[in-house]
Parts: structure tokens; sequence; C-alpha cells
């Protein structure tokens, strides 16, 4: 069983519970809707939100971050299956990409939808230019934000008192594609700046995302352990 | 890194990687200490454990029973004493251990959205069993046909129990490790159970069962421990001794 | 811990090295605030008000130097095959001593923008990251009080310190990209518009070499409790084991539960 096929197992299963529970889609996707009508509510000008739309989808995503983090180790837990996974001798790293790629896709999924609810009710358009920064920033920062939340959503699953741990170890942590994946959204929505302006920021993120598929890679398996 | 192969490859005896000779211990605790919190679970317990034996741990609630299956799994560190399971030391080589052993918990260790043949296949894939193992595993455990494409989550108890047992088959462990593993099931589940243990005992494995199932468990076991306030009493009762090793293998037989 | 290995019951954590050093700390701090306070001459442009750098910029020496210190030590005990308890422990003390000098910084920090400047929060580079680091070790702190054998916190706590060395710079790093989109760099950091020369600048080496001792001296009394405080749980774990052993007993012998023998450390944190 090679290491590849282990985490595409893992990453397939987390997927088909998904896919078969629709709990993200059910309910996650709906709070982070709501949470973009919320700002509307609160910030009440509608000149002002359509700049600072990118900031206000990142903002949703991280919100939704941490739903989709403690979803993704609650489907291990619910039946004692963190243990069973231990068990099975999964190699950690492994387990890693696996659950790694699931929540990857849910949250591009998630910051799909949160941009159409970003055109549609802030009014933000997408500059035809500014169409591949946006996809390089989704993409990355999709990454990115999966492997640190897998990472450190490992440390915070399990025993009780633990969960509560989760915003505060991960919020100051995704800064970086908090600052560098608005940026690039900005010149991509034509919010501000240009589109050439925007890459560095993506490539903020792109660093961001190695650095902690690395990291996570090595670390994930001494964090779950007991 | 490919440990859940070579794991599986040594359960075919093909590569030694934790395998033992008949005669040797599979399980041998020395003043072990395990500690959940700050509390000692396991207060410095020493067993040894043969294989092809079928252990039975006897004990009050809260005696520690759990915690030492978990610690046998490689799932807990040890905080004292030492300790080896199938020739892997507690102390340092945890994750080596674990492929080679299949845990039965309280709970089950099922995905409840996913049917049963999807969870015994994903724990058959993770040891690099075939479609046909798997397929065996759920015909043994009553699960074919028309059971195995429901979720699991619409099963009766007892029908969960039997699937986290076929899955248990799929691993193709070494030493089985169970909690209360007829709970839940019916008389002719229960038989079942009692008949695929001897079975994996028969064939090389080695196997520890925590029940309160007296009437089950005691004809089933070859050995039994009393375990009580983390630590193991001679099944004679009397005497206390800490760190005595159960009566032999006719302490079961005697009822 | 001499005293703890011959079985004394009084300990304390000062050691004629630590009295030492704490002397020479205190003469050092009343050297500095009579240099700070009034010797050294005020700022040409900000007046008395740059007297608060002295207090500011040595707390932020002492708390990026702590952050070092905690993943250094954490690295230690991670790769070392030993795997030694007292670099968890340093890790840990160095972790709190550095909250609380962050602490000190962002609040003076804060205190020196509203003099200065008239605003409390300026978002630049350094005081920002200082806030992420100041809550990314209240997190670590957090973590190691999750309970369970050192050797389980100590691994917990020594990979979030390694990933915080990961994630610190980055954040940085980010942060100063971009305020550089915002042209007030130069107009507000902190001491861009002090001419730091003569007395001035030898108060402020002057002071980090005093916080620095501070630091020394507190890392090392707290990494001593903290030594004594896992003693004392493992004893507290002897009596737990010897008490849940007694579980096994029939009632009447219940009553001879034997008691660890070694006896229970009282230790005093000394100067």
């Amino acid at each position: 069983m090679t290491w590849w096929r282990t985490a595409w197992l893992i990453a397939r299963r987390d997927l088909l519970v998904e896919w078969r529970s629709r709990v993200a889609l059910n309910q996650v996707f709906p709070f982070a809707g709501i949470v973009m009508v919320m700002f509307g509510f609160a910030i009440d000008d509608t000149r002002l939100m359509e700049s600072i739309a990118p900031g206000l989808v990142m903002v949703a995503t991280m919100f939704s971050l941490l739903v989709l983090v403690q979803r993704s180790f609650a489907l291990e837990s619910e039946d004692g299956a963190l243990d069973a996974l231990r068990t099975a001798g999964v190699s950690s790293s492994a387990l890693f990409w696996g659950k790694s790629i699931a929540l990857a896709a849910q949250l591009a999924a998630l910051q799909a939808l949160l941009i159409v609810l970003a055109v549609v009710l802030y009014g933000s358009s997408v500059r035809p230019a500014g169409a591949p920064l946006l996809v390089a920033t989704w993409l990355s920062g999709s990454w990115g934000l999966a492997t640190v939340g897998t990472l450190y959503g490992g440390l915070a699953a399990g025993a009780r008192g633990r969960e509560t741990l989760l915003p505060l170890l991960l919020l100051p942590v995704v800064a970086p594609v908090l600052i560098g994946a608005t940026r690039a959204v900005e010149a991509a929505l034509g919010a501000r700046g240009t589109v050439v302006d925007g890459w560095p920021w993506m490539g903020l993120v792109a660093v961001f995302a190695v650095v902690f598929c690395v990291g996570g890679t090595l670390a994930f398996g001494p964090l779950i352990e007991e | 890194m490919d440990t859940v192969a070579d794991g599986a490859d040594a359960a075919k005896g093909a590569d030694p990687v934790g395998a033992v000779a008949p005669a040797d211990p599979v399980v041998v605790l020395d003043d072990a200490v395990a500690v959940l919190g700050r509390f000692p679970a396991l207060a410095g317990i020493s067993i040894t454990v043969h294989r092809g034996e079928i252990v039975w741990l006897r004990g009050p609630n809260g005696a520690g029973k759990t915690t030492l299956l978990r610690l046998c799994a490689g799932l807990l560190p040890l905080a004292r004493g030492t300790g080896r399971v199938l020739g892997c030391d507690l102390a340092t080589e945890r994750d080596r251990l674990r492929p080679l052993v299949g845990v039965l918990g309280h709970r089950n260790g099922l995905y409840l959205d996913l049917t049963v043949a999807e969870n015994v296949a994903f724990w058959g894939d993770t040891v690099g069993a075939a479609a046909t193992e798997v397929a065996a595993a759920l015909e043994r455990l009553g699960l074919a046909d028309r059971l195995a494409l429901l979720p699991v989550r619409r099963l009766s108890a007892g029908q969960q129990r039997r699937t986290a047992i076929a899955c248990l088959i799929a691993r193709r462990a070494e030493l089985w490790l169970l909690d209360e593993p007829h709970s839940g099931l019916d008389a002719a589940g229960r038989d079942d159970v009692d008949a695929l243990l001897r079975q994996a005992a028969a064939s090389g494995a080695t196997v520890m069962v925590a029940s309160h199932e007296y009437e089950r468990a005691g004809p089933l076991a070859t050995a039994v421990f009393d375990i009580r306030g983390g630590t193991v009493m001679g099944t004679a009762g009397g005497s206390v001794t800490a760190g005595a090793v159960a009566s032999p293998r006719d302490a079961g037989r005697d009822r | 811990m001499a005293d703890m290995a011959t079985g004394r019951t009084t300990a304390t954590t000062a050691t004629a090295a630590t009295r030492t050093l704490g002397i020479v700390t205190l003469v050092g701090v009343a050297w500095l605030i009579v240099s700070g306070l009034l010797v050294s001459p005020a700022d040409v442009n900000q007046g008395e008000s740059v007297r608060i750098l002295y207090l500011h910029a040595p707390s932020a020496w002492v708390a990026y130097l702590a952050f070092v210190v905690t993943a250094g030590a954490s690295a230690l005990y991670l790769f070392t095959k030993k795997h030694s308890l007292g670099w968890d422990r340093l890790a840990g003390a160095s972790a709190e001593i550095g909250v609380l000098f962050m602490a000190v910084t962002l609040v003076v920090g804060m205190l020196w923008g509203r003099l200065t400047w008239g605003v409390f929060w300026r978002w630049d580079a350094r005081l920002t990251t200082t806030a992420f680091l100041f809550v990314t070790y209240i997190g670590y702190l957090a973590v190691r009080r999750l309970g369970g054998t050192p050797e389980q916190r100590a691994r917990r706590s020594g990979v979030l310190a390694l990933l915080a060395v990961l994630e610190i710079p980055l954040v940085h790093f980010s942060v100063k990209l971009w305020r550089g989109l915002h042209q007030d760099a130069t107009v507000l950091r902190p001491n861009g518009d002090v001419k730091l020369d003569g007395f001035m600048l030898f108060t402020l080496i002057f002071g980090v070499a005093v916080f620095t001792l501070m630091y020394v001296w507190l890392v090392l009394h707290r990494q001593r409790t903290l030594t004594a405080e896992d003693l004392l749980d493992d004893v507290g774990l002897e009596i737990a084991i010897a008490e849940r052993r007694g579980e096994s007993r029939p009632p009447d012998l219940a009553a001879d539960v034997p008691r660890s023998d070694r006896p229970r450390p009282d230790i005093t944190v000394g100067f």
C-alpha cells in the first residue's frame, strides 16, 4: 500500500463522508453566506462594501475554516475512529495529506461560493485580466489554509477542552494568507491596485502554502500522537 | 514509508518484522504504569501473554482493562516500567507495533455515513487486503448482500458491532484486542464472535478480551487475568500479590 | 537542586549564582532608572517622552530573545537523543517570561504612541508582529496546560514552538509588505525621529544588557520552579499509584495503603 494510495484513500473517504452527509454543504456554506449578509447589515455603505469585498470574503473564509476543520476531525472521533486510524498504522504524513486534500477541496468550493456572493451582494466584478490571478490565489489559498487547518486541527482534536483551542491557535497563523489573498483578490477584482500589483501577494500566499505543506507533513505525526 | 506494507508482509510470514517464534511471549509488561491525565489507570502491571492464547481480562469497572488494551495496542505511552509487544518496545517503537494490532474498542471506529462495505474495504485497504478478503470478512459476519450497501448509521447496534468485527478481520492482525466484543450482539452473533476468536487463535494470532460476560468469556479463554486497581491479582482471589501472573490455561475451563 | 537529592524537605530555587545575578541586576536597574530618567538628555523632537524608549526597546529585545530561547530549547528537546526534560522546562519558563515582556512592550509601545503621535496603535510591522507573537505564545502556554505526562507536554509544545519559528517571520514579512503599501513607514517608525548617539545610545544599550540579565534571573528561577513542579507531580504520581494499587486490597487492609516514602518537598522561591 503505497503512501500516495493511502493519502488518496483518506481524502476519498473524507470527501465521501461529506458527500453522503452533506454537512458542509447544508450547514457551513449557509453559515458563510449569512456572514456575508451580516457584513452588509453592519457596514451599510454600498460603495465602501464594493471596495472592501475581498477582505470580507477572506474573513468569512477564516471563520468557515474553523468550522470545517472541526468537522474534519469530528468525523474521526464520532465513533472513536481516530484511535482506530492511529492503530491502522496509517503513516501520519499520508493521513495529513489525505485530510488536507479533502479539506482543500471543500475550502475551494466555499471560496468560489463566497466570490459569487461578493459579486451578487456587494457589486464586485471580476476583471478579465484578473481572472488568472484570482484562480491562482484561490487554489494556493485553499491549499495553504487546508494544510495549516489540518495541522492545528489535529492538535486540537481529541480530548475535551482542546477544541476551543483551535481558534486561538489557528487564526494568528493564517494572518499571512489573510493579508496576501485579500490584496491579490482586490487586484483581481479591480477594488484596489492593478493586476500586476496583485501577483506578488499571490506569491506570498504560495510561499505560505509551501511552508506549511512541508512543516505540516513533518509535524502532524508528533502532534496527533498520544 | 511502507510500514503498513511491511506489517502486512510480516503477517504473511515473509519478513519477520515483529514476528515472534511460537513459544515466545507476545506481550510482556513489567511494572507498567500508564496515566490518563494525572490518573494512573495502570499502576504497575506485570503480565506475560503467549502466542495463540485467548486471554480474558476480568475486573470491575474502572479497573484499567480498557487502558491495558490500549497500551498493548501502542496507543498510550508508558509512564513507568517496561513493555514489549510483538517484539516492539513500547517506549520507542509504538508506531512499528500499530499495524500489527487490531483493536475493537467500546465504540466501533466506523464512519457512520459510509456503507458497511465501504468501511470494511477501507480498513482492509490500509493493510493491502484484496477485495476477496474483504468480501470474505463480510460474508463471515453475515453482512453480505443487502446489508453491505446500507450506511452504517442506519444499522442496529448489533449490526454495527458486526461491521466493526469485520473490519478487524480485514486487518489481519497478529494481536487482537477486544473491549466487550459481545456487547449489543444477539446469541447467534455471540456464537459467531466466539468461533471467530477461536479460529484467530488457532491460526496463530493472539487474543486479549476484556469482558463482563462471564458465561461467554469463561469457556473461551485459555488464561484469565483479574485486573483491579490498575494491577493484576491472582485468580485465586485470596492473597494479593501485585504483579502475579494469573493461573494458566485451565482456569477458564473450570467453569 | 541539590537539596532535593539529599531528601531534605525544604528547598529553594536560589543559589549563589542567582543571588549574585540578582544583585547585579538590581544595581543595573537602579542605574538605568537614574540615567534614563534624569541624566540622559531629552530628545530634540520628542522631548521627555523619548525616555519611554529605554523601557520599550529593551522589553522588545527580551521578548524576542525569549522566543528564540524557547524555540532553541524545544529543538534541543526534540532532536537530542536524551530528550532531557530540562530543555522542555527551559522552553516553558522562557515562554512565560517572554509573554510578560511582550505584554510590557505592547503596553509601553501604545503609551508611547499616544504620547508622541496621539495614537495608541500604529499598524507598523514591529508592533503588529509583537502582538502576533504575544497571541501565539498565549496559545503555546495553553497547550502546555493540556495535561498528560511531562513527555507528552514537551513533545506537543516543542513542535508548536518550532512551528512558531516558521510562522512568525512569515507574519512579519507579510505585515511589512503590507505596510509598505501605506507610505507612513518613515513618519511613524518608533525611533525614526530620534537621533540616538552619545549618552542616549549608551543608555539604550545598557538598558538592553540590564533587561537581559533580568530575563536570565527570572528564567532561572522559573525553570527551577517548573522542575520542582514536575518533581512534585512525580511524587504525586507515586502516591496516586500506591493509592490505586490499594484499590485491589480487601477492605480491612485498605488502612495500610503504603505511602511513598519520599518526603513531600517544600519549595520556596528564593532571590
